[in-house]
């Protein structure tokens, strides 16, 4: 299996961290996996998008151009990318940023208010890892010990009072897939 | 097998130039490479190594033919104006006969051009990039394991050759992050006794010149350099097939162009079309030898590239222009989609492979 996921934002919203978490989870479970993110003058506050595939099988293009799954933590990133995904992937939205709704109906959609909830809960930088904890929980990858691994490898041993709040941040977002 | 980290391919060159022994790094910040001197910099200092950002590449590839004079490993690295900028410093180094890694993490251009990836140097690169008679070994990764394996083979066809590697990359290759294992076998750097190290008063002084005003001094010094030049032709030849056993359409790509023109393949093959790939590892020596032995059953050649066409001259030569060959290819900056390349096999096969 294959699973080619898109995440987009603004930078600074922790687009690239997210994949990366999701790129090393694949690692620990011994997929092939590939990040590629995007790069140029973009500075905090500009777009930043990255690819992330998962794949039983070798990579082929790290390029993801019609993702099975859409991260969108912008209104931007909604309307440049909402018509790609493919037929029946899914879309999860950050609908703090992004007000309206989804408009394809051929799709599967996660709105969740992530801006919103790591503001409430003090973790205001997490909106991202409250994105992942329901990608996690909707494909059913909550449990897997890969996200204990991955989160290790993603927190560097200086930022490892994070690992817990991360970990809350991807309860919180579980939470609304259930 | 060591455990698999991910890295960028920027950093994965990094590494593994250390793990070869690399201990002098000599380079400028430009995107899409800036990694390799930021790597540099966090590591040299703290194994004895030396990194020095110099305050051009000019100066940077003249500090590279320093450290190859007095025989250690070293290296640069740049993307592409940076590289035209080392053209004349590539030329001394092939004059003076001195072994070095360069590293071109390809942009746009010409000229400043932009940022994101291409293979438009391909000419500049295996065609030598500065001035005069000579090669560099041009070795092209398509994977982030390839960005490590290749560096630490570029320090030692380099070395056994006494001639330049360059790693032509790009900046999609560069940026991305794969797993990696870092177990790299390496050969340590040979006995160099060409290199100007100190006579401690036991041997005549070795010079290291670029300067030969006898011309027939200098003919043959071109000779002899092209005699080696045969044997690197000879033994140093790389590159990969795939699904070429019964090919009639046959993809040329390389880097990048290659990773993508694989998903085409698997789709084409799916709808029932002989199509492979024969993928050039080394770009220079050029692998010749399986293009012209395809020509038996291949009736299409298609050069996926990001660039104008430049790679596809080398695909007819090769081939003796025995089928035709097409281009698939986007520039400045773009990445032709596998779909692109998937509609140009569809339509050769519907040519019966005759385009």
């Amino acid at each position: 299996m294959t699973r080619q996921y898109l995440f987009s934002g603004f930078g600074g919203q922790g687009i690239l961290f997210a994949g990366k978490f999701l790129a090393y989870k694949g690692l620990t479970e011994e997929k092939q996996v590939s990040w590629l993110p995007s790069y140029g003058p973009e500075m905090r506050g500009g777009t930043a998008s990255c690819s992330v595939i998962v794949s039983d099988e070798a990579v082929g293009s790290p390029i993801v151009s019609n993702p099975d799954v859409l991260v969108a933590m912008n209104l931007p990133s909604l309307d440049r990318y909402e018509s790609s995904v493919v037929p029946g992937g899914t879309i999860f939205m950050d609908s703090t940023l992004i007000e309206r709704q989804v408009k394809r109906d051929d799709v599967d959609v996660v709105a969740i208010p992530a801006t919103a909830l790591a503001s409430e809960n003090g973790f205001p930088t997490l909106a991202n890892m409250i994105l992942i904890g329901a990608i996690l929980e909707k494909f059913g990858e909550n449990g897997a010990e890969g996200v204990e691994k991955a989160l290790g490898k993603v927190i560097s041993a200086k930022h490892a009072d994070m690992l817990e709040v991360n970990k809350k941040a991807m309860q919180l977002g579980a939470g609304f897939v259930k | 097998m060591a455990d698999k980290v991910l890295m960028k391919g920027n950093e994965a060159i990094a590494e593994a130039a250390l793990i070869a022994g690399c201990r002098h790094y000599f380079g400028y910040p430009i995107t899409p490479q800036t990694e390799v001197a930021a790597y540099m910099a966090k590591r040299m200092p703290k194994i004895g190594g030396t990194f020095l950002q110099a305050e051009s590449e000019i100066a940077a590839i003249n500090m590279v033919y320093g450290v190859a004079s007095a025989g250690y490993r070293v290296m640069t690295s740049s993307s592409s104006p940076g590289i035209s900028l080392k053209g004349e410093g590539l030329s001394y180094l092939a004059g003076a006969d001195l072994p070095a890694l360069v590293v071109n993490v390809q942009r746009g251009g010409p000229g400043l051009g932009g940022i994101q990836p291409s293979q438009s140097d391909y000419f500049q690169a295996t065609r030598g990039g500065g001035h005069g008679d000579y090669h560099m070994i041009v070795l092209a990764p398509a994977s982030v394991q390839e960005m490590a394996e290749l560096t630490v083979k570029g320090f030692e066809l380099a070395d056994k050759y006494r001639m330049t590697s360059m790693i032509l990359a790009d900046g999609t290759m560069g940026q991305m992050m794969e797993p990696v294992a870092l177990d790299l076998d390496v050969q340590p750097a040979p006995e160099k006794p060409w290199a100007t190290t100190g006579t401690k008063m036991a041997r005549e002084h070795n010079i290291i010149n670029s300067l030969s005003l006898v011309p027939e001094e200098l003919e043959k010094f071109n000779f002899d350099r092209y005699e080696r030049y045969k044997k690197v032709e000879e033994n140093e030849t790389r590159w990969e097939e795939y699904m070429m056993d019964d090919a009639e359409i046959c993809i040329a790509a390389f880097g990048i162009a290659a990773r993508v023109s694989k998903n085409a393949i698997n789709q084409a093959r799916k709808e029932g079309i002989k199509v492979g790939m024969i993928r050039p590892i080394t770009l220079w020596p050029f692998p010749k030898a399986p293009f012209l032995a395809s020509t038996a059953h291949v009736k299409q050649y298609i050069s996926v590239e990001l660039s104008m066409g430049q790679m596809i001259e080398d695909v007819r030569l090769a081939t003796e222009c025995k089928a035709p060959c097409t281009l698939v290819n986007r520039a400045g900056g773009m990445i032709p989609s596998p779909e692109q390349v998937l509609e140009a096999i569809r339509k050769a096969n519907q040519n019966g492979g005759n385009n």
